[in-house]
């Protein structure tokens, strides 16, 4: 294997990662077309055509994890809904089979179809709604099964007797009926570990895996959490169907009992969660465990033993692997060869923030009669406060005065109640956070918020991704690298978040909003908790950062690094501007020291 | 098909009856449920699979001879033993609530199969003298088994609650439901409170387990299919509350035998689950 010019240390496991290994990108696509065309020549073997339909089973459960993998596994939205998508697709065929005499394969595209749309419809309420996440989403998507299912039962799609599809012809595509089922489950298995590969390496897997380690963390470095959801479902869903109506014709009989339960939905999250629900292939190798171990069982007479045996194996396999068996493998594989041969990281190109597109000391960011209020706590009651371009605008206050609202109302995360907020002439008030942060603005947060799966490099490669616009998972890769060496974590790239310190958490949150290229950078007590040294080193890292050409609000506490760094410092108090100026003649204001001390000003102990 | 025909007054009176009898077994199914879930973060499958396996003991011990009211006593000592052995297991592996989740979906099998090898996949149905007796107050019927489950339903919901509400236990757990270091820092043993809770949880679940034996046929396969709505009645009443799911399973239960009554009864999932998907998307914070 030629080593490439930008080869970099892959841990495998997780999306961004994969795009890593930049110099044989097609390998695995031409592994699954040259598995598949290889596969499909089974059926000339002669064999039974009850091996036929073995494969079939184990095929068509391979599509149904693999693609309830894409959105589940891949965001961490477990869905208990794809036993409803996959009878969809099971019904859609069924119907236009039955009813209208369709040829078998055309009802596929269908059938498709609608899973999808009705997958849209659902994802495009539930994902609107803030906190219905984890196990509300399981059990939402689960009760969406059940009233389908009591749907169709009740009206004429299966009437409550089901369907029975005798006297539909089986398409002749293979040699035998069974095989033509076998051919039609591999092509779909293909095509659906074709997606889920493309998937997990593009810019929807990376923005797909921020969302399944922090979802707000993800919209606020400008990853669009909706619409990758909703896309991801999308995709999920139009899977399910197709493997639905295969299996239409395959049962050849089709009861609501067969699918719309919480069977369906639990095996495919066995299978997926003992594969490896964060790897492409981790479904399938857990549909093929799970399908074998339960039919050779079955085929010994022993299928309630097998039952149990599953149920066994998958408390196993969460106590004691939690990752999956794929990225388990994957990782003592990858270690082995890690010692053999340390892999260069790509060099890094010098960092700059944003050049400056505009004058020094103009009007940068306005906010006019900025409100917000929690059920009926004012925190911010109506606060006018300009940023100029080039400088460092210090944000103070006591606990409680709304310094960090007015961080989140800016960068996004909160809706304003009231106010305008213009940047560059474009006004931001009730965007949505990932709008935001594509036109210019990032933040960090008081307490870290890193991407805990995801290495320091690919946690800032994510902000270079989305936040700088970049196209590619690779070039944001060796952007990310620069960066990191901005802020001194060169050596820590390919190191978990957890086993940062503080300090180094903290430098990651600055890598991260600067990989962005942010015209504005909103920096939330970045010094809160480091050492006197620790802090030294922030603050010319900070001074770097106004020198590269951003422009930076700073809330803190800090005050020796305040009056060192701030061009300009803005004073809130119960949720209003009490004070705006030069920081020393700001902190000398009585009001200030009021608001700050809490008594009547002693100026004689103040030294600036 | 089903038709929408109105029934008359006696039949609806009678409907509403029935669906208190079965919503009052939802609401003690749903009671350990919801306890587990709301105060140890356990979201346990198992549950249904627990009180299954203690109405086949139930059936068992009633089929050579014994009351089946008189099994509580061997039963609910057992249950209480096997769900703190579950915690102490739960928290030794510190499983996350997700995970709970799929770790009782596994043990649901394994309990599955060990019913189904004992006592085979055939339906069983407990005749006990209980199920002859049956009362009429103005033209309604009401069987004793359901009379009895109701009656231990509401007994041991407001049990439940007046221990959460009135002593230092319950007060305890509730804080350690609500912030475990901070509950921990103020001297609550919060282990033996959890294996403690867990216990209760699990013999609760025997008891439905046993009223589910006195009054509907048990086959491994339907453990399936009380989660759902049991889920459902959970959900409508909030986490970790002792009353909520009893008054939330009478809802629920209620208005599917008038649906059923109405229309036809396999509408009746159609309640609850709409029931649920709109309580969800209207208060997902209830299940946080």
């Amino acid at each position: 294997m030629s080593v490439p010019l930008a080869s970099m240390a892959a841990a495998p496991g997780d999306g961004i990662r994969h795009a890593g290994r930049a110099g044989l990108p097609w390998r695995t696509p031409a592994a699954i077309v040259v598995a598949a065309v290889a596969l499909a020549f089974v059926p000339l073997l002669g064999l039974p055509a009850f091996y036929d339909s073995l494969l079939y089973l184990i095929l068509s459960w391979v599509v149904l994890a693999t693609s309830w993998n894409i959105l589940s596994g891949y965001s961490g939205y477990f869905s208990f809904g794809h036993g409803a998508f996959f009878g969809a697709g099971l019904y859609t065929t069924s119907t236009l089979l039955a009813r209208f005499d369709w040829p078998f394969l055309w009802t596929l595209p269908v059938a498709a179809a609608v899973a999808c749309g009705l997958g849209v419809a659902v994802g495009a309420v539930v994902f609107r709604v803030r906190g219905i996440r984890g196990e509300v989403f399981a059990l939402l998507t689960l009760a969406v099964t059940f009233v389908l299912g009591t749907v169709i039962v009740n009206t004429p799609i299966d009437g409550g007797n089901g369907v029975s599809l005798a006297a539909v012809p089986v398409p002749r595509i293979g040699p035998t009926p069974s095989s033509t089922f076998y051919l039609l489950a591999l092509a779909a298995a293909a095509v659906t570990l074709l997606v889920a590969w493309g998937v997990a390496v593009s810019k929807l897997g990376s923005g797909l895996f921020a969302i399944h380690d922090d979802e707000d963390a993800a919209e606020v470095i400008g990853v669009p959490t909706y619409r990758y959801k909703l896309i991801a479902l999308a995709i999920s869903c139009a899977l399910a169907g197709v493997a639905g109506g295969i299996h239409a014709l395959f049962l050849n009989y089709v009861t609501v009992g067969e699918v719309f339960t919480i069977t369906v939905p639990l095996t495919v999250v066995l299978m997926s969660v003992l594969g490896g629900s964060r790897h492409w292939a981790g479904p399938a190798v857990g549909a093929v465990a799970i399908t074998l171990l339960t039919y050779s069982f079955t085929a010994a007479n022993h299928a309630v033993a097998g039952k149990a045996l599953v149920g066994a194996i998958l408390i196993a396999a969460i106590l004691f692997m939690p990752d999956g068996i794929l990225p388990r493998l994957q990782r003592r594989w990858s270690a082995r060869r890690r010692d053999s041969a340390p892999t260069p990281l790509a060099a890094a190109a010098p960092a700059r923030v944003a050049a400056a597109a505009g004058q020094r000391g103009e009007p940068l960011l306005r906010a006019e009669a900025v409100a917000k209020s929690f059920r009926g706590v004012k925190a911010l009651d109506g606060v006018d406060v300009e940023v100029r371009r080039g400088e460092i605008l210090g944000l103070l206050g006591p606990n409680g005065s709304g310094k960090s609202t007015f961080i989140n109302v800016v960068s996004g995360h909160y809706r304003p109640s009231g106010g305008s907020i213009v940047f560059e002439g474009r006004e931001l008030a009730g965007r949505a956070a990932h709008r935001i942060a594509r036109a210019g603005i990032a933040r960090t947060y008081q307490i870290p918020r890193p991407f805990a799966h995801l290495s320091v490099l690919d946690n800032v490669a994510l902000a270079a991704l989305f936040g700088a616009g970049l196209a590619s998972p690779a070039a944001a890769r060796r952007e990310a690298m620069s960066w990191l060496a901005f802020a001194g974590l060169a050596d820590k790239a390919q190191a978990l978040p957890d086993e940062l310190n503080l300090h180094q958490r903290k430098f990651l949150e600055l890598a991260r909003a600067l990989a962005s290229r942010p015209r504005l950078v909103l920096l939330d007590e970045v010094l809160c908790g480091l050492t006197p040294t620790e802090i030294d080193a922030a603050v010319a890292l900070v001074r770097r950062i106004r020198d590269q050409g951003a422009t930076v609000v700073l809330v803190e506490h800090v005050m020796r690094a305040v009056m060192a760094l701030t061009d300009r410092v803005v004073v809130f108090d119960h949720g209003v501007l009490l004070a705006q100026g030069p920081p020393v003649e700001v902190m000398r204001r009585p009001e200030v020291m009021l608001a700050y001390l809490g008594q009547a000003p002693l100026p004689e102990r103040v030294d600036a | 098909m089903s038709g929408f025909t109105l029934p008359s007054a006696t039949l609806l009176a009678q409907s509403v009856l029935s669906g208190v009898f079965v919503g009052a077994l939802y609401g003690l199914l749903g009671l350990g449920l919801s306890l587990s879930w709301g105060l140890l973060r356990q979201i346990n499958l198992a549950h249904f699979a627990f009180a299954f396996l203690a109405a086949y003991l139930c059936w068992q011990l009633a089929t050579m001879g014994m009351d089946p009211l008189l099994t509580l006593a061997l039963i609910v000592p057992l249950f209480f033993a096997i769900g703190a052995a579950l915690q102490w297991a739960m928290a030794r592996f510190a499983i996350t609530p997700f995970n709970s989740l799929l770790v009782t979906f596994g043990l649901t099998g394994i309990v599955e199969a060990l019913i189904q090898s004992i006592w085979t996949a055939d339906v069983r149905k407990l005749e006990s003298a209980y199920g002859e007796h049956r009362f009429k107050f103005v033209g309604l019927y009401a069987p004793l088994p359901e009379l009895m489950t109701l009656g231990l339903a509401l007994a041991l919901s407001l049990g439940v609650w007046a221990v959460l509400r009135h002593t230092d236990l319950g007060k305890a757990l509730r804080a350690s439901a609500e912030d475990a270091p901070i509950a921990a820092a103020f001297g609550i043993n919060q282990r033996r409170n959890a294996l403690l809770l867990a216990g209760t949880c699990s013999a609760l679940a025997s008891v439905a387990g046993v009223c589910l034996a006195l009054v509907s046929t048990l086959a491994p396969s339907q453990i399936y299919a009380w989660i759902g709505v049991v889920f459902a009645a959970v959900m409508l009443g909030g986490l970790g509350r002792a009353l909520a799911p009893l008054v939330a399973g009478i809802v629920i239960g209620v208005s599917e035998a008038v649906t059923m009554a109405v229309t036809a009864p396999s509408w009746a999932p159609l309640v609850s689950f709409t029931l649920l998907i709109a309580i969800l998307l209207l208060r997902p914070g209830r299940a946080a």
